[in-house]
C-alpha cells in the first residue's frame, strides 16, 4: 500500500545557522523584534510503497539514516501516514 | 621511472575543475584520467582526485548524492588499501559526506560564496600530498565556495589535533591564525585535513588554481608535485611502473 511522509531535517542544536539568523534579522527589520531565533530546515515529502506501517516506518529510518540526513550535522523526524489512493485516482 | 603518475579525475554530473585538474597534469608530467562518475573500475591510477564543483547540483546537502556514485565505491576501496586520494572544494565535501573524513562542511557563515586567494598556514608537510611543502610555511590557494564552513563535534576536533591531523588553516598574510583571517567560519581555521593514515586529503582551497606564476601563483603546484617523491618511495609502485 501507499504511504506518504513527511521528513524535517533540522541542523543539530548548537550548530550556527546563519540562514535562520538572516531570516530572523528580515522578520526583525520588518517590525517583529520579538522574534528570538529562526532556526532554517528542510521539509521533504515522499510517497512510497511498503506492505505495511512496520515496514514503511523501518524504510524511513533507513533512508533518513542513509541520505536524508547528515548525523554529523543534522537530524531527521518524520510523520507518516497511510496515503489515500481513491483519492489519488479521482484527482 | 617510465612514466610520470597515473591520476584519475573522477567527474560527476556538475563538477567543474577536473579540466583545470587535467592542465595542473600537464604542467607536472602527469598522466590525467578523466573517469566518469557511473564507472565502476578505475584506470589502475597511482592516484585519484575529486575535484571542485557542484556534483549532481549539490541537491539535498554538498556531495550527499555523489558519494553513492558508482565510481566511489573504487575510490572508497582504493583509500582503504593506502592509495593518494585528494579531494578539493566539493571533492573534500564528497570525502566527508562518504566517511572517509571525518566532520561535514557548511554553510560559510556570512553566507556569501568566496572566490580569492587565501593564506594558509602549513601545519603538517608529510604523506603525499603535502611532502614537498614545510610545516609552520604560509602558502596561498584560491578559495571558490559558499559551503567550506568545516564542522566537527568538539571530541572528533580535538581527535583530529591530538593526532595531528589538521594540515592546513586560514591564516592571514604574516601566516597568523585569526578569527579575521577565517573566510567561513570554519571551526578551529580548519581549512583541510587527512585521514589517520595520511593518505587521503581532503581541503577546500583549489590547488590545481595555483599552477603558474601569471595566473598569481604556484604554490599549488608545490603542493600537487609532492606526489611524484612519494610514489618514487613506494616500491610497490616504483616496480609497477618499470
Amino acid at each position: 500500500m501507499r504511504w506518504l511522509a513527511e521528513v524535517h531535517v533540522r541542523l543539530r542544536p548548537g550548530i550556527a545557522d546563519p540562514e535562520g539568523q538572516t531570516i530572523a534579522g528580515g522578520l526583525r527589520a520588518l517590525g517583529y523584534d520579538t522574534v528570538a531565533e529562526v532556526r532554517a530546515g528542510k521539509l521533504l515529502r515522499l510517497a512510497f510503497e511498503a506492505a505495511d506501517r512496520g515496514t514503511a516506518e523501518a524504510a524511513l529510518d533507513e533512508m533518513c539514516r542513509r541520505l536524508l540526513a547528515n548525523p554529523v550535522m543534522e537530524t531527521a523526524d518524520w510523520e507518516l501516514r497511510a496515503g489515500d489512493q481513491d483519492a489519488e485516482q479521482r484527482a | 621511472m617510465s612514466r610520470g603518475p597515473r591520476v584519475a579525475v573522477i567527474v560527476f554530473p556538475g563538477t567543474w575543475s577536473d579540466r583545470d585538474f587535467a592542465h595542473a597534469a600537464s604542467l607536472l608530467g602527469w598522466e590525467a584520467r578523466l573517469v566518469w562518475h557511473a564507472e565502476t573500475v578505475l584506470p589502475d591510477p597511482d592516484a585519484v582526485v575529486l575535484p571542485g564543483g557542484f556534483a549532481h547540483g549539490d541537491y539535498l546537502r554538498t556531495g550527499a548524492i555523489a558519494r553513492f556514485s558508482p565510481a566511489m565505491r573504487a575510490v572508497e576501496a582504493f583509500a582503504a588499501a593506502g592509495g593518494p586520494v585528494l579531494g578539493s572544494c566539493n571533492g573534500f565535501q564528497i570525502l566527508t559526506e562518504a566517511g572517509i573524513l571525518p566532520g561535514a562542511l557548511l554553510r560559510n557563515d556570512h553566507l556569501e560564496f568566496r572566490c580569492e586567494w587565501q593564506p594558509l598556514r602549513v601545519e603538517r608537510a608529510a604523506g603525499p600530498w603535502l611532502g614537498e611543502l614545510h610545516p609552520g610555511e604560509t602558502i596561498r590557494l584560491p578559495i571558490s565556495h559558499g559551503e567550506g564552513r568545516y564542522f566537527a563535534d568538539a571530541a572528533a576536533l580535538d581527535e583530529l589535533e591530538r593526532s595531528a591531523r589538521v594540515v592546513l588553516r586560514y591564516a592571514d598574510p604574516a601566516g597568523t591564525v585569526n578569527a579575521a583571517a577565517n573566510p567561513n567560519g570554519s571551526l578551529r581555521s580548519i581549512a583541510g585535513i587527512v585521514n589517520e593514515r595520511g593518505n587521503v586529503l581532503g581541503l577546500m582551497p583549489h590547488p590545481e588554481r595555483a599552477m603558474e606564476d601569471e595566473t598569481g601563483g604556484s604554490d599549488g603546484l608545490r603542493l600537487l608535485r609532492s606526489l611524484d617523491a612519494w610514489l618514487v618511495a613506494q616500491p610497490a609502485v616504483a616496480e609497477r611502473r618499470l
